[in-house]
């Protein structure tokens, strides 16, 4: 299954610890995490479920391309990191 | 007597307190977070912080115990919109919060970058849009100011019916509801906008009240320190009239009403927009004592050299007996007058630069 990992920064408003969850993509994968999680969501994805502006997803070290619907595929071999993004800050 | 003073910064929350030796920080939370509003809720002592995250979006705390410890409670935000929907906003900022009224526990309202107003039943554990304004047609001709989007910076609860509401935008005019927030009346009546061109400066949407206030004890009486001047109104926003006599300048951000004389108000002038400085270097207030036919320039205390400070439109409050107020500046300078204006404290800290000055419980 995916890991998902998140950026330490967080650990100062939230606890995020690395996750493993099932998920064929971004938004399986995440979507499970939050489940565990709720307060999470709002960290990571706006008011629409985008991705945050200042807010950066790699799936097995790329960028993801969907920021909206967050449709790119993981397999289940892939490391998701989600990261600050050094423009918000 | 208020002694205590919550400073919202762009670093944390601090928290002032009147010793036996005067005002000092008593507290610091949310140290390097922006926090962008607080509120003190004088009907239960909760205290309620709006952090603007860079990274990780506005988020709302509240506090039950004078601010030691603090818990996460929900933020306002935008319900979902529908798929291929043109407008799908987020929340980016929390620029207004406000109690509802005394018999309503609980109740409070937020304002927020893009427009909007929510309410709560529940101190903050959920929030619904209002929508009779969000829906509004005019919105098309808000405009940001200062910001990208437009904002809702002002909310005002009448203390004699909660269901009276006034709302500021920059850029949106003044707004009321009679009926709790189900309908809604513009109340720009008056103001002008020097910004616009002839054929829209009247135009009631458009106009840019940086901050607006009401007399507590006189609620028909109200100040609007406009982009373009200062207003008063005296008959609840249904008109506005300008105030000229202001000096020594006419543009600014805040404005403080006395709770119990409508015909005292302060201000603080600043050098027009392109600038946005005060003018000559000399940080003063401008007190009127007479509803705005006169004003008083403050400068004892200030910085009369070289003062690059600029308070922004939550940067000024006064107490609730009226003789103390802060100001709070964009270089993280404070001052504090025990004496209605007359002579100001410059507190003994550097600060961040400050966002809002509020004097609590």
């Amino acid at each position: 299954m995916p890991v998902v990992t998140f950026t330490t920064t967080l650990e100062r408003h939230l606890a995020a610890p690395v996750s493993t969850v099932p998920g064929a993509t971004v938004r399986e994968a995440l979507d499970e995490v939050f489940r565990a999680n709720p307060r999470l969501r709002g960290y990571v994805l706006d008011d629409q479920g985008r991705v945050r502006k200042h807010v950066v997803v790699f799936v097995d070290g790329e960028l993801v391309a969907d920021r909206i619907r967050l449709t790119d595929p993981v397999r289940p071999s892939s490391a998701v990191f989600v990261m600050q993004a050094l423009s918000g800050g | 007597m208020n002694d205590a003073i919550h400073v919202a910064t762009r670093k944390g929350l601090f928290l002032l307190e009147r010793g036996a030796r005067g005002w000092a920080v008593a507290r610091v939370s949310f140290l390097g977070d922006p926090v962008s509003m607080v509120l003190d809720d004088r009907r239960d002592g909760s205290l309620y912080a709006a952090l603007a995250l860079g990274h990780f979006g506005v988020k709302l705390h509240r506090s039950d115990d004078r601010g030691r410890s603090w818990a996460e409670v929900r933020a306002p935000a935008f319900p979902a919109a529908p798929e291929g929907a043109g407008e799908a906003p987020t929340v980016h900022q929390l620029w207004a919060l406000a109690a509802g009224g005394p018999r309503e526990p609980g109740a409070l309202w937020a304002g927020t970058i893009p427009a909007a107003l929510f309410r709560s039943a529940d101190r903050g554990e959920s929030w619904t849009l209002v929508r009779s304004l969000w829906d509004r047609p005019e919105r098309k001709d808000w405009a940001g100011g200062g910001y990208d989007e437009p904002g809702l910076h002002s909310i005002s609860v009448d203390p004699r019916d909660p269901r009276r509401l006034l709302c500021a935008i920059s850029s949106g005019g003044a707004w009321a509801s009679e009926d709790g927030g189900e309908t809604w009346a513009s109340r720009s009546r008056g103001m002008y906008a020097e910004y616009m061109p002839p054929e829209r400066r009247e135009d009631p949407n458009v106009q840019d009240p940086h901050r607006l206030v009401q007399c507590a004890a006189a609620p028909e009486f109200l100040y609007v320190q406009h982009h373009n001047g200062v207003f008063r109104s005296t008959d609840g926003a249904r008109t506005w009239t300008e105030i000229t006599a202001i000096r020594p300048s006419k543009f600014g951000f805040a404005v403080a009403v006395h709770p119990a004389d409508p015909r005292t108000a302060w201000f603080v002038p600043a050098v027009k927009d392109e600038r946005r400085v005060p003018v000559d270097g000399r940080l003063v207030v401008a007190r009127t004592r007479d509803g705005g036919e006169s004003f008083e320039v403050l400068r004892e205390g200030l910085p009369q050299e070289h003062a690059y400070d600029l308070v922004y439109r939550h940067g000024l409050d006064v107490s609730d007996d009226g003789e103390r107020l802060v100001m709070g500046s964009t270089t993280g300078g404070l001052w504090i007058s025990e004496d209605g204006g007359d002579r100001w404290q410059l507190l003994p800290a550097r600060l961040p630069p400050i966002y809002q000055v509020a004097f609590g419980g």
